[in-house]
C-alpha cells in the first residue's frame, strides 16, 4: 500500500537529473518590464547558455513598517510571459523598410548625391508619395540596414525642418516612468530638434481631470500597501484583481484585517470576488450613486450630527468656508464667483488681492483673508503660502464659519432662493440658502459659503424654504437615495446603509476610507463629474491626506519618482527652453480630422450646460481654436508657417532682438496676417509630417478613431463609412471640401515586436527588449526604484532606444553641416502654465481675437519665446548634460533649487564628454544618465531632498527640512539598484510621507505640514471658480446624464436589422495584456480564447442567435471588428466588452460588411469626443500642464451593432 | 506508527485572484517543448466551470481514483487484470478534445508577407499538424465564466445541486465565481503509482514527491487514467508520461517551487508534514464525509515526543523534524483546521489542502433594482455560493466541515475589525469567537499567517540533505568534482 521509494535505489533515481539539468542556469539578472504597466515589478531574469530562459519575481523589497504585508512577490502572468518575445517569430530582428519606399529611396539616391534632395524628390512627387502611403499596412517589408534607414530618417527630418518647420516633427511615446531613459532618449532628440512631444496620460483618457480640478495635482495616490490601512474600501471602475495583479493581495489581505470591501461594477468582475458587497451599478452611473451617498452623509453627519472631526477637517483643508457671491440672472440668484480680497476695502491694496479669497470670520464678524491662497503663492513676500488659518494682513487667528446658518437667528443672515441646475431632470430647483450681504468696493453683494451651497445643491433642506426633498424617498428630487435608483439600479436602502457605514468608519478611524478607481469610470465623457461625486464623499469625511484614506486612481497614472532631473534631461531643458509639449487629444482630434464627423447640435446634447452663451456655444473645434488662441492649450504646428521662417520674416521686417520678434509676431496674429495652424488644419502647410513612435502602439491600442488615423494620417485603406457633418457647424476653422488623406510623409516605429503600429509604419527599427538594456523604473503602486538591465546583449541587430536616438542625432548633425550649418532661431508658442504666475493671467474670459482685450503674450494669449537651435551640434548636445541645468537649477511643480555644486561635482566624479572646448557630465550611455538622475533627485539623494525641502520652507514659511533630516546621508547609484530595490525618500516634489517605512498616501504632507494644494484657495475644492465652469453648470459637484445613443453619431449610416443588436461598447483593461503588449504573446493567447473576444450577455446573444465561440461582426460607422463571441451571464444585458487592447494583426479575418477587407481592432469602433470645459484655462488650477490638464480621449460613450458573422471567416 | 515526511501545501482560495502567473512560471520552466505544449502541470480553473481537461471531476466518465469494494480499496478503473486489458485500448482516457489542440500563430507572416492589397494577419496554426486551424478549446477556456451557460452550468459540482440552486447561480443578483489552482497533489495513496504497469512511478522517501521515472516509463498512460485529478500527462513526442515534480530541483536548492514562488496573490504555503504511513489504507476506507477528518488524523504532531521517537526510528532526519514544527501547512490543516483536501472522496489522500473562499453577499432583484443583503460582512448564511457546492469540492459532501472553516474565517475578520476600528460590540466579537471555537491568540496567529508573512514563512522548504542522497549512490566528493560534465540527454524514446 505504500508507494514510497527511499533513497535506496540510486540508479533508479538517477533519471532525476533530467529535470535538474533544466533548472540549472548560469546567471540571474535583475530587470523588469518597461512600458505602460504600472506594476513596476522587480524580476530575476534567468540566463542559461547565454540565452534568456525564464523569469521569476524578485522578493527582496525592503520591508515597510511592521503590521503591513510585504511587497513580494510582485509580477503577474503577463510579465512572466515576457521572455517568450525575445526569440519568437514576432520579434523585430532587423531594420525594415517598406518595399515601395525602399525602391523609391534607392532610385532617388542613385540620382541625388544629397540625401535631403533625394527625399525631396520622393515626397514632392504626389504619385510617389501616394504610392508608398497606400502601401502602408499591406505587407512588403524589406530588410534594410541601420545606415540606410538612419540616412533616410535624417534626410526626412532635415527636409521637414527646412521646408515646413521643426514643429512638424512629432514624437509619441507612452508613460515614461517604466523605462524613463528610453522615453527620455526620444524626447531629448525631438526637443533638441524643436519638434513636438505628444502627451499620453490625457490621450489615454487616464488623466482624471477631477484631480486638477479639486487638488491642482495631475494625480497623486497611495501606494498599494496603503490599501491595507484602509478600513472601508469602495472600488469602482477599477478591477484591481485583473489589472493590478501584483497589488491585489493587499485588498484580499485587508479584509482579513477587518476591512469592508464594496465593489461597484456592472459585471461580476474578478474583484467582485473579494467584495463583501458587489453592487452591480449600471455602467457609467456610479456618479448618481455617490451623489446620493453625499446627500445622506451631509444630512446625517454634517447637518444632524455635526460630526466634529468632519467639520473641523472641512474648515481647515477645503474651500468649504470660502465665500461665493450670488449673481442675479434672469430673475434668480445663482452661485457666482469666489469673493476676492480685491473687492474689500480693507484688503484691496494687498499684493495680488484679486487672487486672495475670503472667509467669514466668526471671531471678528468680518470677511477675512486667510493665508495660503493663490495670491500668497506668487506674491513678492515669501513664506505666507501655508494653510494656517491666519489673516494675511494682521496675522490674527481666524475662526471661519463653515455655514452662515447660525446667523439667521440673530438677524444678520437672510435666506434667499438660489437656482440650482438639475441636469437629470432638465429643470432648475430653487432652494433657500443662508446669505449675508457684504459691503464691497462695488456695492452690497449677497454671499454665502461653499458649504451652504453644497448643502443646497445636494438637497439637504435644514428646514429652509425651497424645492428641497421631503425625505430619502423623494424620487424626483436630486440627489436622494430614491432618485438614484432609476440610474444605478441600486436599492435606496443600500445607498443609505453604505453612506452610514462609510461615514461612521471614517469618524471612528479619522479618515480611513478609500476609493479605488480607474478606467471603468474615467473613460466616460462626464468622468470628471463622476470622480468629483466620489471625491466629495472622501472630503466630507476627512479621508484625504490620511493613511488608509483618499482617492486612489489607478489607470495609466505615472509616477516618475525622480522627476526633477529626469524632466530636465527628457525635455533637453539643459540646452534650451521652453519645450514643445502638445496635449495629444487635441492634436489627434484636429489633425486626424475627427472633428469633421461631428455636429454642434449633437455635441451640445451630449454635454448639457447651465446656460447657452458665448462660452458654451459652438462646435468643439471652435472651442479648441479659442483655447489655443487664448493660451489655454498648446497646439503644434503653431503657425501657418515655419517657426524659424517666422523669425526670419520678423528680422526682415526690422526686428532687432527677440522682444521685437515677439512683438512682430503678435501684430501679425492680431492683424490676421499670420494664422494659428489650428485655424486651418487641413491646409498642407499645417500638417504634421514626420512621426516617431517608440515604446508604444500609437496607431492601434491608443488610437481612438483608429480608422480615421489610417485615412487622414496614413492615406491607406480604412473601414470607416462615417459621413462628414461638421461643415454647417464650424465657425473658427477653415473648411476644405475634400479632407486630406495621407498627411504624414514618414512614420518611423521603434519596436521589438511586429505590432499594428510597426505593421503600418514606413520604417521599423528593431529595439532592444526590456531584458536587453539598462534603464530605471518607478511607479506609484509602490515606493521603490529599481532597474532594467541587460541580461543578454540586444539580440540580432536591435539597439536600445537611447542608442537609436543617439545615432539618429549623429546622422542629423552630419547632414546639418551642409543644410543647417548655422544656429537657427525659432519662435516657440507655449500656453499659460500651471505652477507659474500665469495662474493669475485670466481671472475672467476675454478673447483678444474678438477685440475683447489686447493680445499680450503669456497673459491673454500663448507665451512666445525665441530660442536658438544648433543642428550641427545636435549630437554633442544629446550626449552632454548642458550648462542650462547648472544655471537654472532643477525642480518640479513650481519648486526649484540650485545644483551648481552638484553639477561641478559630476564633472569631477562622473564620466564627461568634451567638445568645442567645453566639458560636460556625460549622457552618452543610458547608464550615465541613470546615475546622473539618481545623484540629482531628492527621492534618491538625501542631501538633495534636504535642499529641496529647504527651498519649500522658504515658500511656505513653515519648518519642513526635518522630514529629510534622518535620511540626509542616503545616496543611490545604479549599482545599488542592481543589488536591491531602494525605497524612495520623502520629497517635496510629492505629497506623501514615507519616513520610517510609513506607507505612501497622497496629501499627507498637505494635511500634516500645512503645505497648500496648488489650487486657487490652496485648499481642496468643492467649488470650481471659473467662468467657464459656471457657464457649464459644473461649479458644484453635479450629475449629468449618460448621453443617449441617438446623439452620438456612431450609427448614422449603419442600419440595424433583426439579426443585429445595439449595445454600449466598453473596452475595460483586461487580464491577458497590458494594453496591446502580451496580448499577442502565445502564453496569453493560449490561456484565454486564442483571440481577443467580444463579451456579450447570454440573453443578448440568444436574441441574435449567437452561441459561445461563434464568430461575430461588430460594427458602426467608424469601423468593424471580426472576432469570436464569449457568451457569459457574468455581464449584464445591454453592454459588451472587448478588453483593451487587441492587435488587428493576430488571427483577424476579413469583414464581409466592409468589402471583405481585413477587420480592425477595438479602436476601429470609436472616435475621439472632447469635452469643451476641460479646454478652459488661464486661471488657478485650470492652467495648462503637459499631461496635467486638457480634454481627454473619452471612449466609453460608444454604441455598436453586433451580428453573427455570415459564413466561414475569410482570411 | 510509521512516521514519514511529506512536503505538503495549502492554497488559500480566498486570496486567489485567478491570474495564472503560477501556470506560466511552470510552463516556462518545464513544459515549453515539443510534445509537452498541451501540458499544464499547474493550471487554474474558474469555479463553477468544467476545468481542464473538461469535466475531469466526473469519475463516472474518467474512472479515476479509488473506490471502496467492501472493506477493500480498489482503483476505479479496475484491478490489475482489468488494467492490462486496457493497455492497448483505454476508453476512459481523455482525448485531445478533452484537453485542447495546442496552437500557435503564423507570426512570421507579419514581417514576411509580400506586398498585397490588404493587411496581413497571423493565422492560428495547429502545433500538432502545422496547419491553419480553428481554435475551439484551450487549457483555460471557461476563464471568468466564459461561456457560462455551457461550461459553468455543466460543472459536475453544479449538476449535482438541486435545480433551484443551479438556477440561482446564474441569476445576476446571485452570480459568483472563484478560482481553483491545481497541481499534482502528491497523494499518499496515489492512483497513478498504483495504476502504472511498468512500476515507473514512485514517491520519494525523503519528501513524498511523486515522480515518473523518465527512463522506466513505457507510455501506457494508465497513470493518466488512474489519477482522478488528471495531473499526469502523456508526452506525445517522447512517448513518456510526465507530471508536476513539485520543482524538486528548486527545493533541493532551498527554493520555493516556481508556481509557489511566483504566486502573486500570496495564496500558497508549503511545508513538511509528518504522517503515519501505517494508517493510509484505513483512512482511505472511511466514509466520504469522514475522509477530510480522517486525513487530518493521519497527520502527526511534530511536538509529540512519541511521534518524534518513531520518526527518528523511521529515519526521518532531525532537520526535517525541525522543519515540520515550522510548517505553515501543519498549522492550517491540523492546528487551525481551516484547510481541506480537494475531492477527498477520490480516496487518494491528496496532500494539497485548500482554504475555501469568502464570497459576496446575496442580493435580491426587484424589477431591475437590486438590494444587497444588509449584513456588514459577508456571512455563512448569506454567501452567494451554496454551501453544498463547496462541501462537494472539499469535504466529500460534508457541509459541516466547510461551515466550521467559515466560522473561523469570519471570527478572524470580526476580531480584527474590533481591534482596528472598534465599531463592533465586545459581545458580538466574543460570540463569533465561541462559534468558531478559537482563542484570541489563535485568531491572531491565523490573521498573521494569512496577511502578513513573507515568503520565508509561507514557504518552508525542509532541508533536502542532498549530500546524503548522493552518498547512497556515489562519493559526494567525486560527485562535486564531476557534476555537470557530460552531455545532457533526453530520455530515450520508446519508439
Amino acid at each position: 500500500m505504500s508507494w514510497i521509494k527511499d533513497i535506496l535505489g540510486p540508479k533508479f533515481r538517477a533519471q532525476e537529473e533530467f529535470y535538474r539539468n533544466r533548472n540549472q542556469c548560469d546567471k540571474v539578472v535583475r530587470s523588469t518590464h518597461g512600458v505602460n504597466c504600472t506594476g513596476g515589478c522587480s524580476w530575476n531574469v534567468h540566463v542559461k547558455d547565454g540565452i534568456v530562459g525564464w523569469e521569476l519575481q524578485a522578493t527582496d523589497y525592503p520591508p515597510l513598517e511592521p503590521g503591513l504585508p510585504p511587497y513580494e512577490p510582485r509580477g503577474c502572468q503577463r510579465g512572466i510571459a515576457f521572455s517568450w518575445y525575445l526569440y519568437s517569430p514576432l520579434r523585430v530582428k532587423y531594420p525594415y523598410l517598406r518595399g515601395v519606399l525602399s525602391d523609391l529611396w534607392r532610385q532617388a539616391k542613385a540620382t541625388h548625391t544629397d540625401p535631403v534632395s533625394a527625399w525631396a524628390s520622393i515626397v514632392e512627387q504626389p504619385q510617389h508619395r501616394k504610392s508608398y502611403q497606400q502601401a502602408r499596412g499591406k505587407g512588403g517589408f524589406r530588410r534594410s540596414s541601420w545606415d540606410e534607414v538612419e540616412e533616410l530618417i535624417a534626410a526626412a527630418t532635415i527636409y521637414t525642418i527646412k521646408k515646413y518647420g521643426a514643429d512638424r516633427l512629432t514624437g509619441f511615446s507612452p508613460i515614461p516612468a517604466m523605462s524613463m531613459l528610453s522615453f527620455a532618449g526620444g524626447a531629448r532628440f525631438m526637443q533638441l530638434l524643436g519638434g513636438v512631444n505628444l502627451s499620453f496620460y490625457d490621450w489615454y483618457c487616464d488623466l482624471p481631470n477631477a484631480s486638477p480640478e479639486v487638488w491642482g495635482e495631475q494625480t497623486d495616490v497611495a501606494e498599494s500597501a496603503d490599501w491595507y490601512n484602509s478600513k472601508y474600501i469602495a472600488l469602482m471602475g477599477s478591477n484591481v484583481n485583473m489589472t493590478r495583479t501584483p497589488d491585489a493581495h493587499f485588498l484580499g489581505e485587508a479584509r482579513h484585517d477587518g476591512s469592508k470591501v464594496t465593489v461597484l461594477s456592472p459585471d461580476f468582475s474578478m474583484t467582485s470576488k473579494h467584495a463583501d458587497w458587489w453592487i452591480p451599478v449600471h455602467a457609467g452611473q456610479d456618479g448618481a450613486f455617490w451623489m446620493a451617498v453625499n446627500h445622506v452623509i451631509l444630512n446625517e453627519f454634517h447637518h444632524q450630527q455635526k460630526t466634529p472631526y468632519f467639520l473641523d477637517y472641512l474648515t481647515r483643508y477645503s474651500d468649504a468656508p470660502f465665500l461665493i457671491d450670488l449673481t442675479e440672472k434672469d430673475g434668480s440668484l445663482r452661485p457666482g464667483r469666489m469673493v476676492t480680497a480685491a473687492s474689500l476695502e480693507r484688503y484691496k491694496a494687498e499684493e495680488n488681492a484679486p487672487f486672495k479669497y475670503v472667509v467669514w470670520d466668526e471671531t471678528s464678524g468680518q470677511p477675512r483673508m486667510p493665508l495660503g491662497t493663490l495670491g500668497f503663492r506668487w506674491q513678492t513676500k515669501k513664506g505666507e503660502w501655508n494653510l494656517q488659518m491666519i489673516d494675511g494682513q494682521d496675522g490674527s487667528v481666524l475662526a471661519p464659519a463653515l455655514s452662515l446658518l447660525d446667523g439667521i437667528a440673530d438677524g444678520h443672515v437672510e435666506v434667499l432662493q438660489v437656482a440650482f441646475d438639475d441636469f437629470s431632470g432638465g429643470q432648475v430647483a430653487r432652494r433657500g440658502v443662508p446669505v449675508r450681504y457684504l459691503e464691497t468696493v462695488s456695492g452690497r453683494v449677497p454671499v454665502t459659503t461653499v458649504f451652504d451651497l453644497a448643502m443646497a445643491q445636494f438637497g439637504v433642506g435644514r428646514n429652509l424654504a425651497g424645492d428641497y426633498p421631503q425625505d430619502y424617498n423623494a424620487e424626483q428630487s436630486p440627489y436622494t437615495p430614491a432618485w438614484q435608483e432609476k440610474y444605478t439600479g441600486v436599492d435606496r436602502a443600500n445607498v443609505i446603509q453604505f453612506a452610514r457605514e462609510w461615514a461612521s468608519t471614517a469618524e471612528k478611524t479619522a479618515g480611513k476610507c478609500s476609493i479605488i478607481i480607474g478606467a471603468g469610470v474615467n473613460h466616460w465623457y462626464h468622468a470628471n463629474l463622476i470622480y468629483r461625486a466620489g471625491i466629495t464623499a472622501l472630503m466630507l469625511c476627512g479621508c484625504v491626506g490620511k493613511n488608509g484614506g483618499g482617492l486612489n486612481h489607478y489607470v495609466g497614472q505615472e509616477k516618475l519618482a525622480p522627476v526633477a532631473p529626469w524632466s530636465t534631461i527628457m525635455g533637453a531643458l539643459d540646452w534650451s527652453r521652453p519645450p514643445r509639449f502638445q496635449n495629444t487629444p487635441s492634436f489627434h482630434y484636429v489633425h486626424s480630422d475627427q472633428w469633421r464627423y461631428e455636429r454642434t447640435a449633437d455635441e451640445s446634447r451630449i454635454n448639457p450646460v447651465a446656460e447657452r452663451n458665448a462660452i458654451t456655444a459652438g462646435h468643439t473645434i471652435d472651442h479648441q481654436v479659442r483655447a489655443v488662441r487664448n493660451g489655454w492649450l498648446p497646439f503644434y504646428p503653431q503657425f501657418d508657417r515655419s517657426p524659424s521662417e517666422a523669425v526670419k520674416q520678423a528680422e526682415a521686417a526690422g526686428a532687432a532682438d527677440a522682444q521685437q520678434v515677439v512683438a512682430w509676431t503678435v501684430k501679425q496674429l492680431a492683424d490676421k496676417k499670420m494664422k494659428f495652424a489650428v485655424e486651418d488644419p487641413d491646409a498642407p502647410e499645417n500638417w504634421p509630417r514626420v512621426w516617431f513612435i517608440w515604446r508604444g502602439n500609437a496607431l492601434m491600442s491608443s488610437a481612438k478613431g483608429h480608422e480615421y488615423f489610417l485615412k487622414h494620417y496614413l492615406g491607406t485603406h480604412t473601414n470607416t463609412v462615417a459621413p462628414e457633418t461638421a461643415e454647417e457647424s464650424v465657425k473658427e476653422v477653415a473648411w476644405h471640401t475634400q479632407a486630406p488623406e495621407g498627411k504624414l510623409d514618414l512614420v518611423v516605429d521603434l519596436n521589438f515586436r511586429m505590432d499594428t503600429s510597426a505593421l503600418y509604419s514606413d520604417i521599423v527599427l528593431p529595439t532592444a527588449t526590456w531584458y536587453e538594456k539598462d534603464d530605471l523604473n518607478s511607479t506609484d503602486m509602490h515606493s521603490f526604484i529599481h532597474p532594467l538591465q541587460a541580461a543578454v546583449p540586444p539580440c540580432w541587430e536591435s539597439r536600445s532606444d537611447w542608442e537609436i536616438f543617439k545615432a539618429l542625432a549623429k546622422k542629423v548633425s552630419q547632414l546639418a553641416e551642409v543644410h543647417l550649418p548655422q544656429p537657427v532661431r525659432d519662435i516657440v508658442a507655449v500656453p499659460l502654465q500651471h505652477d507659474t504666475p500665469a495662474e493669475m493671467a485670466q481671472p475672467t474670459m476675454k478673447d483678444w481675437s474678438k477685440g475683447e482685450c489686447e493680445p499680450i503674450p503669456g497673459k491673454t494669449m500663448p507665451g512666445l519665446v525665441v530660442v536658438e537651435r544648433d543642428y550641427v551640434n545636435l549630437y554633442n548636445r544629446f550626449v552632454s548634460f548642458g550648462p542650462g541645468a547648472r544655471q537654472n537649477g532643477i525642480g518640479a511643480h513650481g519648486l526649484s533649487w540650485s545644483i551648481e555644486d552638484c553639477y561641478d561635482d559630476l564633472k569631477r566624479t562622473s564620466p564627461t564628454v568634451e567638445w568645442n572646448g567645453g566639458q560636460y557630465p556625460s549622457l552618452a550611455e543610458a547608464k550615465d544618465a541613470a546615475n546622473l538622475i539618481l545623484a540629482l533627485a531628492p527621492e534618491t539623494n538625501g542631501e538633495i531632498a534636504w535642499r529641496a525641502f529647504e527651498a519649500e520652507e522658504k515658500k511656505v514659511g513653515l519648518r519642513l527640512t526635518d522630514l529629510a533630516q534622518d535620511t540626509r546621508a542616503v545616496r543611490t547609484t545604479f549599482a545599488d539598484l542592481d543589488r536591491q530595490p531602494r525605497r524612495l525618500l520623502t520629497s517635496p516634489c510629492w505629497s506623501g510621507l514615507t519616513n520610517n517605512g510609513r506607507a505612501y498616501s497622497a496629501y499627507c504632507l498637505n494635511v500634516e505640514r500645512l503645505v497648500p494644494w496648488r489650487t486657487l484657495t490652496g485648499r481642496q475644492h468643492f467649488y470650481l471658480d471659473h467662468e467657464g465652469y459656471i457657464a457649464a453648470g459644473e461649479q458644484l459637484p453635479t450629475y449629468k446624464p449618460k448621453p443617449d445613443p441617438n446623439v452620438l453619431q456612431d450609427l448614422i449610416v449603419t442600419a440595424s436589422d433583426e439579426k443585429s443588436i445595439m449595445l454600449n461598447y466598453l473596452t475595460p483593461h483586461g487580464k491577458w495584456g497590458i494594453h496591446s503588449t502580451y496580448g499577442d504573446n502565445l502564453r496569453m493567447l493560449t490561456l484565454s480564447r486564442g483571440c481577443h473576444p467580444f463579451w456579450i450577455n447570454d440573453r443578448d446573444a440568444a436574441r441574435i442567435g449567437v452561441v459561445d465561440n461563434d464568430w461575430v461582426e461588430v460594427f458602426n460607422d467608424h469601423g468593424v471588428v471580426v472576432t469570436r463571441a464569449v457568451v457569459s451571464a457574468r455581464l449584464p444585458a445591454g453592454i459588451a466588452f472587448i478588453y483593451h487592447s487587441p492587435e488587428r494583426t493576430i488571427g483577424v479575418p476579413k469583414s464581409p460588411l466592409r468589402g471583405n477587407k481585413r477587420a480592425g481592432g477595438h479602436n476601429s469602433l470609436n472616435r475621439i469626443r472632447l469635452k469643451p470645459n476641460l479646454m478652459l484655462g488661464g486661471y488657478g488650477q485650470f492652467t495648462y500642464g503637459w499631461n496635467y490638464w486638457g480634454p481627454t480621449g473619452t471612449n466609453r460613450d460608444t454604441y455598436i451593432l453586433v451580428r453573427k458573422l455570415q459564413g466561414e471567416p475569410r482570411w | 506508527m510509521n512516521p514519514r515526511a511529506q512536503v505538503s501545501s495549502v492554497f488559500h482560495l480566498d486570496k486567489c485572484i485567478g491570474c495564472h502567473t503560477c501556470s506560466i512560471a511552470c510552463k516556462n520552466l518545464w513544459t515549453d517543448r515539443k510534445g509537452a505544449e498541451y501540458m499544464w502541470w499547474n493550471n487554474v480553473e474558474t469555479k463553477p466551470g468544467t476545468g481542464y481537461p473538461t469535466q475531469w471531476e466526473d469519475q463516472q466518465q474518467y474512472q479515476g481514483g479509488w473506490e471502496k469494494n467492501g472493506t477493500q480499496l480498489q482503483l476505479k478503473m479496475g484491478g490489475r487484470g482489468g488494467l492490462l486489458g486496457k493497455i492497448f485500448h483505454n476508453p476512459r482516457l481523455p482525448t485531445m478534445d478533452d484537453y485542447y489542440e495546442p496552437f500557435t500563430y503564423a507570426y512570421g507572416d507579419l514581417t514576411n508577407a509580400p506586398a498585397g492589397d490588404d493587411q496581413p494577419t497571423a493565422r492560428p496554426v495547429s502545433m500538432v499538424t502545422g496547419k491553419p486551424m480553428n481554435i475551439e478549446a484551450g487549457p483555460n477556456w471557461d476563464d471568468d465564466l466564459s461561456g457560462s451557460n455551457i461550461y459553468a452550468a455543466n460543472d459536475p459540482g453544479v449538476v449535482r445541486l438541486r435545480a433551484e440552486e443551479q438556477a440561482q447561480m446564474f441569476a445576476i443578483e446571485k452570480m459568483v465565481m472563484f478560482y481553483l489552482p491545481r497541481i499534482c497533489n502528491h497523494c499518499l495513496n496515489a492512483g497513478c503509482v498504483a495504476g502504472c504497469p511498468s512500476g515507473a512511478i514512485y514517491k520519494r522517501g525523503e519528501d513524498g514527491i511523486v515522480l515518473i521515472n523518465q527512463e522506466q516509463c513505457r507510455g501506457w498512460r494508465m497513470c493518466v487514467s488512474a489519477c482522478p485529478y488528471k495531473k499526469t500527462y502523456y508526452g506525445w513526442s517522447t512517448g513518456k508520461s510526465e507530471k508536476c515534480i513539485l520543482c524538486f530541483p528548486r527545493q533541493e536548492a532551498g527554493e520555493a517551487p516556481a508556481c509557489f514562488h511566483s504566486c502573486v496573490g500570496r495564496i500558497r504555503y508549503l511545508g513538511v508534514l509528518l504522517y503515519d504511513a501505517d494508517r493510509i489504507e484505513s483512512a482511505a476506507l472511511r466514509e466520504d464525509g469522514d475522509l477530510a477528518a480522517a486525513q487530518r488524523e493521519l497527520i502527526l504532531d511534530p511536538w509529540d515526543s512519541q511521534v518524534l521517537a518513531a520518526a527518528r526510528k523511521a529515519g526521518v532526519p532531525e532537520q526535517v523534524l525541525t522543519a515540520a514544527r515550522r510548517s505553515p501547512v501543519y498549522k492550517f490543516v491540523k492546528e487551525w483546521g481551516i484547510a481541506l483536501p480537494l475531492h477527498p472522496e477520490f480516496r487518494t489522500l491528496p496532500m494539497l489542502f485548500y482554504v475555501p473562499p469568502l464570497l459576496p453577499l446575496l442580493a435580491q432583484d426587484n424589477q431591475g433594482v437590486q438590494k444587497q443583503a444588509e449584513e456588514f460582512f459577508t456571512t455563512l448564511e448569506q454567501a452567494r455560493l451554496p454551501i453544498e457546492y463547496l462541501a462537494g469540492l472539499f469535504a466529500g459532501g460534508n457541509a459541516e466541515e466547510v461551515k466550521a472553516v467559515y466560522r473561523k474565517l469570519m471570527a478572524v475578520r470580526i476580531q480584527r475589525r474590533h481591534a482596528s476600528v472598534g465599531d463592533l460590540a465586545d459581545a458580538d466579537v466574543a460570540r463569533a469567537r465561541d462559534l468558531a471555537q478559537l482563542s484570541k491568540e489563535t485568531i491572531d496567529a491565523i490573521y498573521r499567517m494569512t496577511a502578513l508573512t513573507r515568503i520565508q514563512e509561507r514557504i518552508v522548504v525542509p532541508p533536502m540533505l542532498r549530500d546524503q542522497a548522493v552518498e547512497a549512490g556515489m562519493d559526494p566528493e567525486v560527485y562535486k568534482q564531476e557534476m555537470g560534465f557530460g552531455r545532457r540527454q533526453p530520455p530515450k524514446r520508446r519508439w
